[in-house]
């Protein structure tokens, strides 16, 4: 198990660490994650890619998931943006297959 | 014309100038109001309100000691109701393992704790009274509640060849940033620049440490280093834009766009208990007076970094040349910069040191 910062596998299990709170700003109309010292404004993609880090699915399923809600290919969508939150250490990432 | 275009991200609220330390850099005006007119409880609620309102997500409690206020918990509170990030900037004096508890209570999300140095001796020199031992302890404390945890240093030359040493300690406390950020010389730190200002062989050997560092430690600790801007060749992006991101509540309840502005006299200060805070926003004339890129003098009108850096600091053009609305004399290309080089041309020589003027 690892906490921060390594490359996203499609085994791994990503959910917001305690540091990290979403939320949503009425006066933006957006979904914010808040962090110490930052906040990052979430477009509707990274919205739904957000709400499924639940630490339960992998990033497979959270693709698979994504690709029927919009009936496209989203690997690459999905894993740069949870390797840009994983570079903000705002992800905590349990991955039996890395260890 | 200039109105502003953006809504504020960061709301640094100064509690109070109260305060158990006394740095001899501290960012605090020279001269400081009153404690008796503080703004209240209730004028904290309906401050931070109108900071909600605004689009404020970011509240940084600060000071001063923030935890002088013997309401800090209602208003901590009250900041976590209305949707905040909450980080409390604190000397830690007081944050014993039950003030911790009571803010976790409360629903403080971040903590940020400044030491003065990598040991007792220098830290309680630095600070002008007997403090490390406590923060040291404080910070477990922290971090045993499991708060992220940023520790925060200012570098000048007296401590600045303990990055080393701060880097160990800061890994040893797991924290969770490390703040190593040059004195930047405004208020008490401008009075003792002279005294302050590291040299360049200092900086060179600081910032070879900080390099490695960065990559032996990159999974582990989010390590911010802040240069010393009269040793760089263009400005720092001050505040990210004036009255663009950020502002600023005084104690008394003075609305600037950063806490140095208030000294930059030819600018009508604006008070939470005669306007709202949308309005000194929006419209003051403080607020919209150095707004976007209308209000740039040469060389920045013509200049292709004038969206990197806004024309550096409105607050140090001030300082040092009497007038706000000039280039940055940091900067290389400012008329002005003869100023700076020889402030670093005196620190660089073999001139002899005067002693430090402690804040009172």
């Amino acid at each position: 198990m690892s906490s921060t910062s390594h490359e996203m596998t499609l085994s791994a299990r990503p959910r917001l660490c305690a540091h990290a709170r979403l939320q949503w700003d009425p006066v933006r109309e957006k979904q914010v994650i808040l962090m110490p010292e930052g906040v990052l404004a979430l477009n509707a993609t990274a919205v739904a890619i957000v709400a499924l880090c639940d630490g339960q699915r992998c990033v497979a399923d959270i693709i698979t998931t994504l690709s029927g809600q919009y009936n496209r290919t989203v690997d690459q969508d999905v894993l740069a943006f949870l390797n840009r939150l994983a570079n903000k250490r705002l992800l905590d990432v349990t991955d039996e297959q890395g260890e | 014309m200039n109105k502003a275009s953006n809504r504020p991200f960061g709301l640094l609220a100064e509690l109070t100038y109260r305060c158990p330390l006394h740095c001899p850099y501290c960012s605090n005006p020279l001269i400081m109001s009153s404690p008796h007119e503080e703004l209240t409880l209730e004028e904290w609620s309906r401050v931070l309100t109108e900071a909600r309102t605004l689009g404020v997500l970011q509240l940084h409690l600060s000071g001063g000691e923030p935890l002088q206020r013997h309401d800090i918990l209602e208003i901590l509170a009250q900041a976590r109701t209305l949707g905040f990030y909450t980080n409390l900037i604190t000397s830690a004096l007081s944050l014993t393992p039950t003030k911790a508890e009571q803010l976790k209570a409360v629903g403080l999300d971040h903590v940020q704790i400044s030491i003065q140095a990598a040991e007792p001796l220098l830290s309680d020199r630095i600070a002008g009274t007997p403090s490390y031992h406590r923060k040291i302890a404080a910070a477990r404390a922290v971090k045993a509640l499991g708060f992220p945890l940023t520790l925060n240093i200012v570098l000048h030359r007296h401590n600045i060849d303990q990055i080393a040493a701060l880097l160990a300690l800061a890994e040893e406390l797991a924290v969770d940033r490390l703040e190593l950020a040059n004195t930047q010389y405004y208020g008490w730190a401008l009075h003792n620049r002279a005294v302050l200002m590291p040299t360049w062989e200092q900086l060179q050997r600081a910032e070879s440490v900080v390099r490695d560092a960065r990559i032996r430690l990159a999974q582990r600790l989010q390590i911010i280093y802040v240069i010393p801007d009269y040793y760089s060749r263009y400005p720092k992006p001050c505040m990210g834009g004036w009255g663009h991101q950020q502002l600023t509540v005084t104690p008394n309840g003075d609305v600037l766009p950063c806490p140095a502005a208030g000294q930059i006299i030819t600018l009508p200060i604006e008070n939470v208990r005669q306007r709202p805070l949308t309005w000194i926003w929006d419209d003051s004339p403080m607020f919209n007076r150095f707004r976007g890129l209308d209000w740039m003098p040469e060389p920045c009108k013509s200049c292709p970094r004038q969206t990197i850096d806004f024309g550096g600091c409105r607050c140090q053009a001030f300082q040092l040349t009497g007038d706000a609305a000039v280039t940055d004399p940091v900067c290389h290309l400012s008329p002005h910069h003869s100023i700076v080089e020889e402030a670093v041309r005196e620190v660089n020589s073999d001139e002899e040191i005067s002693d430090l003027v402690y804040r009172r």
